[in-house]
């Protein structure tokens, strides 16, 4: 908040103002980020409160856990090998590694999915104590935020494929999407660490 | 098919809300008749509904904050006169049953639809002009943020004839907001009408921060900005933070009342207190999101109306951010009673007092601004110095309850609903109203009648005082909140005292109504008109356009080389407007149904999802889904105005102008 810290943009620019589109959907992710920040709070408060229910010890397993994490973290790869495409201006090649970011992504929520069906096959539903309703309300608000990027590669991917070359406002919507992914990734690290190693160790 | 919705839900047997359904059918039978026998839909649709443009969208906040206040005012009035009646013997006209649901209700429509919605009519109206931009960074976002809060607002309406609203209060504590205890569908109208008008909420505060890091004029540093942006601007990121709180501990409650969760449950390891803290980690921020565009407001009309530069400008912006950052460190005083320790409570009871040194910084700076000035006694400023007096004491009472010992016997009784109200309606509703005032002609292009807003203040400051002084006393002598009867003896003139005083602001509201009324019909007087777009002689850029400005704000982008640009322009000679031109086209966003259809889409969601029918949900979710993905694929969302057009436009005004300065 110093004196003079002078920040204009293209905005003496009289005719066009870009707008600050990539900017505001980053300020918007922090926004996200708090949610996620309050939903660990949530958890770390409720981590012991089992209520005579299963323990995160006896419930998780790590071999699932690994490849859930192995192909979310592989789909951020692909991901940014899609964005080097697009800066090339490669549509096709694009497509195809969204397409592949698309799948991988879809991987990882089934596979959440089946762990989630067979935790409350086992009677360890979200109702069944206070630590599982956190637990499940902090990982499937990041299974939510995964599974709406898929909707949105889905989006792009054929409004992709019904244009010649990449747009400004394109390019503007896969850097968007690119850092929300590579956002659900850093939380799925968190997720990883804090809720399923933490309640393992 | 109809979840749990069935005829038994309408209240057919509630005779006062028979009749309030019969007179808002009237009315809006009445003004629909009007609108169509006008053949005014296309209108309303394309130039209003759709818009884009931040002065309407400012038009359309401030008229549903308006229609907020009857409806907020109407519950606050009923609760006053059943306190007034219901004293031993006589059980007053309200059942315990509407009675909470009526005070819930009246906060919940006060500070999410009267106050949120007002400032972000004024943040829609100013934050641009003021910068100098041409519109917000998001348009479509900001025409969407409307309507999220405008079919939030329907649905807590709808609750009046179809169910009930909440009976838990205006931040439904749990566990009485539980299914346990609460199985109706009132907890789950408020969830769901807070969470969607949170949706509008959040994206203005993305919008508007945005907005004011990226698009001020050259020339504009940070510490040339207009104190009412400045505010704003921390209001914003007061917003952006504290909300996404606000929506995750809904959130689970929501999940404890639909999936039977146990996050704030007395069994399955809940905990209570977690949902009060997480509630007012976002109600106390809230709190300032409120109050700080209000200071923001009188920052701007007090040098105004005193004929002088704002005393202290740097002061006023650091204590701006002193106050956005404090008020994240104090929430834990809303219950001081809840055992956390007497270090805890000390932290949090002097956290809350340091808050009075840059609040008492602003106020020594509006009133030296006053001192050795030309002060002007026009309307805007009797809601300044109205303010200036009642948010001191407001203040002081607050630092009483801010100590921990003290606030264990005041906590939970009137004094605390004296002290709230003390500073909502002195600070922040005084200091909109002023700002209405002072802004309506800029929006409008014609100033609001003087005689009828001084009558509104001081209908509004003494029954202020008459309303709620009591309630201090009572609070002093054990009245707790809440209350739908009582048989002390000792507490019933005072009871009395306070009805009078809210019929005195009922009079206040109705010389508003009747200013309104007023300034519509003679808006063509020559002495209304505000053919130059500045009629006070203010200081900064929103003042250098016509009134009401045309649609792409500035012809030609404004140079900004001083604190308070505009007033820099006109004493050095500098024609602002740069008029003459050369002109250069001009990119414009276009108007879209978009925003429009996600809010109606978010109303059948919430409303499907308040009875659970579930069919009709998934409707209301897939719409919503449909035309934000339809709305990403069209390419067609902007235009040009042509050059030609613009210099049209500014060389009508630049004749207005001259035959103004000839007269």
């Amino acid at each position: 908040m110093a004196h003079d810290t002078t920040f204009h943009d293209a905005h003496s620019d009289h005719e066009h103002h870009a707008p600050p589109t990539v900017f505001g959907f980053w300020v918007y992710l922090m926004t996200d980020c708090i949610i996620f920040g309050t939903l660990f709070a949530v958890f770390a408060t409720f981590r012991n409160q089992y209520a005579g229910g299963p323990t995160g010890k006896e419930l998780f397993e790590i071999s699932g856990l690994a490849m859930e994490t192995a192909l979310l973290l592989v789909s951020s790869i692909t991901y940014g090998f899609g964005m080097i495409a697009a800066h090339k201006g490669a549509i096709r090649s694009v497509q195809l590694w969204l397409a592949i970011t698309f799948l991988l992504g879809l991987g990882f929520v089934g596979l959440e999915i089946n762990e989630f069906a067979h935790l409350i096959g086992e009677g360890a539903g979200p109702d069944r104590s206070a630590f599982l309703s956190a637990f499940f309300t902090l990982v499937s608000t990041h299974g939510l935020h995964v599974s709406c990027g898929l909707i949105w590669i889905v989006t792009l991917v054929v409004q992709l494929s019904r244009v010649t070359e990449i747009s400004e406002r394109m390019m503007n919507k896969l850097t968007m999407l690119s850092l929300f992914w590579h956002f659900l990734d850093i939380v799925w690290i968190c997720v990883f660490s804090f809720v399923y190693l933490g309640s393992m160790i | 098919m109809l979840g749990r919705l069935s005829f038994a839900d309408i209240p057919v047997d509630v005779p006062i809300l028979v009749g309030t359904f019969a007179g808002v059918a009237v009315i809006g039978i009445a003004v629909l008749a009007l609108i169509t026998y006008y053949g005014k839909w296309g209108y309303l649709w394309k130039e209003w509904f759709t818009s884009v443009d931040h002065k309407r969208l400012a038009v359309m906040y401030i008229v549903l904050a308006l229609v907020a206040l009857a409806r907020g005012f109407a519950d606050a009035i009923m609760m006053r006169t059943q306190l007034a009646l219901a004293y031993a013997g006589n059980p007053g006209y309200l059942p315990p049953h509407h009675y909470d649901q009526i005070f819930s209700a009246h906060g919940t429509i006060m500070i999410f639809f009267l106050a949120m919605a007002f400032m972000t009519g004024l943040f829609n109206l100013v934050v641009p002009l003021q910068i100098g931009a041409r519109d917000v960074a998001f348009p479509f976002l900001n025409n969407l943020s409307f309507w999220m809060t405008a079919i939030a607002f329907i649905l807590i309406n709808v609750s009046l004839f179809i169910g009930e609203f909440s009976q838990c209060g205006w931040l439904a504590y749990p566990p009485l907001s539980e299914t346990q205890f609460s199985p109706g569908v009132g907890v789950d109208y408020y969830i769901w009408a807070v969470q969607l008008s949170g949706v509008g909420t959040l994206l203005t505060g993305v919008n508007f921060f945005v907005t004011i890091v990226k698009m001020r004029a050259p020339g504009m540093t940070w510490m040339k900005v207009p104190v009412f942006t400045w505010t704003a601007f921390c209001a914003c990121v007061l917003i952006m933070v504290a909300f996404p709180v606000l929506t995750v501990v809904l959130g689970m409650l929501g999940l404890d009342r639909y999936l039977g969760m146990h996050f704030f449950t007395n069994d399955g390891g809940g905990n209570q207190m977690l949902y009060l803290s997480l509630i007012w980690t976002w109600g106390h921020p809230e709190v300032y999101i409120l109050i700080l565009p209000a200071f923001g407001v009188f920052s701007e009309v007090v040098p105004t109306f005193s004929r002088k530069p704002l005393f202290g400008y740097a002061t006023m912006v650091y204590a701006t951010c002193a106050i956005m950052v404090l008020s994240f460190l104090v929430w834990l005083h809303h219950f001081f009673t809840m055992g956390a320790g007497a270090d805890v409570n000390a932290f949090f009871g002097i956290a809350t007092m340091v808050i009075s040194i840059p609040t008492g910084v602003k106020l020594f700076n509006w009133l030296f601004t006053m001192y050795k000035g030309r002060v002007e006694f026009h309307a805007t400023m009797y809601w300044a110095v109205g303010f200036m007096i009642t948010f001191t004491i407001g203040g002081m009472t607050g630092v009483m309850m801010a100590i921990p010992a003290a606030d264990f016997v005041l906590h939970n009784s009137l004094f605390l609903i004296a002290h709230f109200h003390n500073v909502i309606i002195g600070g922040v509703y005084f200091g909109y109203v002023c700002g209405m005032n002072y802004w309506f002609p800029k929006a409008l292009g014609f100033k609001l009648n003087e005689a009828w807003g001084k009558a509104a203040f001081w209908f509004w400051f003494v029954g202020f005082y008459v309303a709620f002084m009591p309630l201090y006393v009572l609070g002093f002598d054990g009245m707790t909140r809440r209350l739908n009867h009582y048989d002390n003896p000792a507490w019933h003139p005072w009871l009395l005292i306070a009805e009078v005083g809210a019929v005195l602001v009922f009079c206040g509201i109705a010389c508003q109504v009747i200013q309104l009324y007023v300034s519509i019909r003679d808006r063509n007087l020559p002495q209304n008109v505000d053919v130059t777009g500045d009629p006070w002689n203010a200081r900064s850029l929103e003042w250098s356009t016509s009134s009401p400005p045309p649609i792409y704000n500035f012809a030609i982008t404004p140079h900004v080389h001083d604190l308070d640009a505009f007033m820099h322009d006109k004493e050095n000679g500098i024609d602002t407007r740069g008029a003459g031109g050369p002109y250069a086209p001009i990119h414009m966003p276009k108007n879209t149904a978009a925003g429009f259809m996600v809010g109606a889409f978010s109303l059948v969601l919430g409303f499907a999802a308040i009875w659970y029918i579930w069919w009709l949900a998934a409707i209301g979710l897939i719409g919503v889904f449909a035309t934000v993905i339809i709305r990403s694929a069209n390419q067609d969302v902007d235009y040009y105005i042509p050059a030609e057009e613009v210099a049209r436009i500014e060389n009508e005004h630049s004749r207005k102008l001259m035959v103004q300065a000839a007269e």
